[in-house]
């Protein structure tokens, strides 16, 4: 007799082939941002294999929940996700960050199926997808908006000013997730320019704050995004405790892996994130 | 003859936005704490459900158009030209231009029509620094009817559209709002003897520098040049040509803006003596505002001027090399 598989069980392997695709194609590029990409995973799993009402056939679908990834150097995470949840067929991974692919180093909304704005320079998204979420309210539609922001991207004014207005309209229909991993190009984020107390923080700017201890826990994400759906008159914003470089023991915390710190060792990573 | 009634650039924006809500039903209009000023509290008062002031953030206001564009509204920004070329420049750029966004940008208060507020608050690199964006339709209208006229065109046009407006009440240009095609500029007086291109407020001093040098026997075509870029290579070549010599007025340092613009052109299709009048790459100061503009280079002798001096030496034969 066969059993349904418990989708937290399916969830996890999805994780798994994302971590690894973001891991290829990186190899194969050479270069990219796999820091901030591995950190990612399981929150865009989460989005993208359970919580989004989107069509993959269909990705302009007007009434498709949007998702921003506004720390736009976590492309790679992003351009897996969606590949593996089939905006897009497979071989175009092989395009990342070369001549005539169309995943570009950030994302391009002209260029992938799935990827509603394009992002790069730090601090934008949150901005445009409150207006994403000021147009379903015009057009009386009912679908959310998600952004990804990260930890060190909210050093960025326009991420606050962005805060007080979505604060200001109520739009409940707008949840932010912070990846958290601690660091930030240069190094840790508490050493570099500290932004704590990050509750007190949002709370002040009118948003419900959701704690999630292990952004890398399915069951706690789901549990984050279920509270987030019970918010009336107001945006939330899910703060997911991450590792970055979550997955692959050299990578893990460490600065050097915001970007490639050497390109030879993706094909040890790319074996480590393989074991069952 | 009597002299042209002038009537605010603002003014006729605002009455466009609130004429186009019914060609366009999923039309929002936007401010960021000036609305007093750009006129847009008009648009509020008569449909305070499609306006949204977000506060002095010119960078949120630019964001939060652009996502409203994505989900299929279509947005107009309304605020000073200085604060949207310089402050909100990145997000013109990522968030509207490269993801080809379906944003209209009125630009406010642009050359020196901030006048007495000084020169934190004119804007002369405008023109130059939107210019160079890829994917942006930069608009300049020279009168309040040629606003009426731009403001229909850019929200007709799909694609991110930046339309630089003038502060005060401006000499008409056109009794009536004129046919508009983004693209296309117009011969609004012909001539033989020079060319003398112009935008904005521009444009009516370069009307009346033509018949001040009617008076000495010079003949000078004069175009209008409303769409910026695009620009309408066709007809600069066309007078250069036809005329041999050219003068560019705008209310813009020299560098980057419509003299830029045109010598680009003539540089490699036709190129001819040229002189442009604008700021010679300073700020100016407080002032009255049509007296700031002839104390900087930008009065209707100063296109004389320099006609008479193109044309010296279009006819002494230095060319070129003069």
């Amino acid at each position: 007799m066969e059993t349904e598989r418990d989708p937290v069980v399916t969830l996890e392997a999805w994780a798994r082939a994302i971590r690894k695709t973001i891991l290829q194609m990186t190899a194969e590029a050479g270069h990219g941002h796999p820091g901030g990409s591995l950190s990612a995973v399981e929150i865009l799993t989460v989005l993208y294999f359970h919580i989004l009402c989107i069509d993959p056939v269909n990705p302009n679908w007007p009434d498709r929940d949007r998702f921003i990834l506004s720390k736009g150097h976590g492309a790679s995470a992003w351009y897996a996700t969606l590949g593996l949840r089939g905006f897009f067929p497979a071989e175009m991974f092989h395009g990342f960050r070369r001549l005539g692919g169309a995943l570009q180093g950030h994302p391009d909304r002209c260029k992938v199926p799935g990827v509603d704005m394009s992002s790069g320079s730090l601090g934008q998204g949150l901005s445009v997808a409150l207006g994403m979420a000021l147009a379903a309210r015009f057009q009386q539609r009912s679908y959310r908006v998600y952004c990804l922001l990260g930890d060190g991207e909210i050093q960025e004014g326009q991420v606050w000013e962005a805060a007080m207005a979505a604060g200001n309209y109520g739009v409940d229909n707008l949840i932010a997730i912070l990846d958290y991993n601690r660091v930030q190009l240069d190094g840790f984020v508490h050493d570099i320019m500290p932004i704590e107390p990050l509750a007190d923080k949002w709370h002040a700017f009118g948003w419900e704050v959701i704690d999630c201890s292990d952004g890398h826990s399915i069951p706690h994400l789901l549990r984050a995004f279920e509270k987030a759906f019970e918010v009336n008159g107001r945006p939330s914003i899910i703060v997911a405790h991450t590792v970055k470089g979550k997955g692959v023991s050299f990578m893990e915390n460490e600065a050097a892996w915001h970007g490639v710190a050497d390109a030879s060792r993706l094909t040890e990573a790319i074996v480590e994130v393989s074991r069952p | 003859m009597k002299p042209p009634e002038k009537q605010a650039m603002r003014d006729a924006c605002a009455q466009a936005l609130i004429d186009a809500l019914v060609v366009h039903p999923n039309l929002v209009v936007l401010d960021a704490d000036v609305s007093k000023s750009t006129r847009s509290a008009l648009f509020a008062k008569a449909y305070p459900e499609r306006f949204l002031n977000l506060g002095i953030a010119e960078q949120n206001v630019i964001g939060v158009a652009a996502g409203l564009a994505a989900a299929g509204m279509l947005p107009v920004v309304n605020t000073f030209s200085m604060l949207l070329s310089l402050r909100a420049l990145d997000q013109i750029r990522q968030s509207v231009a490269y993801p080809r966004l379906n944003v209209k940008i009125m630009a406010h208060y642009g050359g020196l029509s901030a006048g007495p507020e000084g020169p934190t608050h004119h804007a002369v690199e405008d023109l130059g620094i939107i210019r160079s964006i890829p994917g942006l339709t930069l608009l300049v209208p020279g009168d309040a009817c040629e606003t009426r006229s731009a403001v229909a065109a850019a929200l007709a046009f799909e694609g991110p559209v930046y339309v630089r407006l003038c502060r005060n009440p401006v000499p008409a240009v056109f009794d009536e709002p004129p046919s508009f095609r983004i693209g296309r500029g117009k011969e609004l007086l012909p001539g033989n003897d020079l060319t003398i291109v112009a935008v904005g407020v521009m444009v009516a001093r370069a009307l009346e520098a033509a018949n001040a040098l009617r008076g000495k026997g010079v003949s000078a075509r004069v175009l209008d040049m409303p769409s910026l870029k695009p620009i309408d290579r066709e007809l600069l070549v066309k007078a250069a040509r036809e005329t041999g010599a050219l003068v560019t007025a705008e209310e813009h340092n020299i560098i980057g803006g419509l003299g830029s613009a045109v010598a680009e052109v003539l540089v490699e299709s036709a190129p001819m003596p040229m002189i442009r009048v604008g700021l010679q790459d300073c700020f100016a100061e407080s002032g009255e505002y049509f007296a700031l503009m002839d104390k900087y280079g930008l009065g209707v002798a100063d296109i004389v001027h320099a006609a008479q001096k193109v044309l010296a030496r279009k006819l002494d034969g230095r060319g070129l090399a003069g």
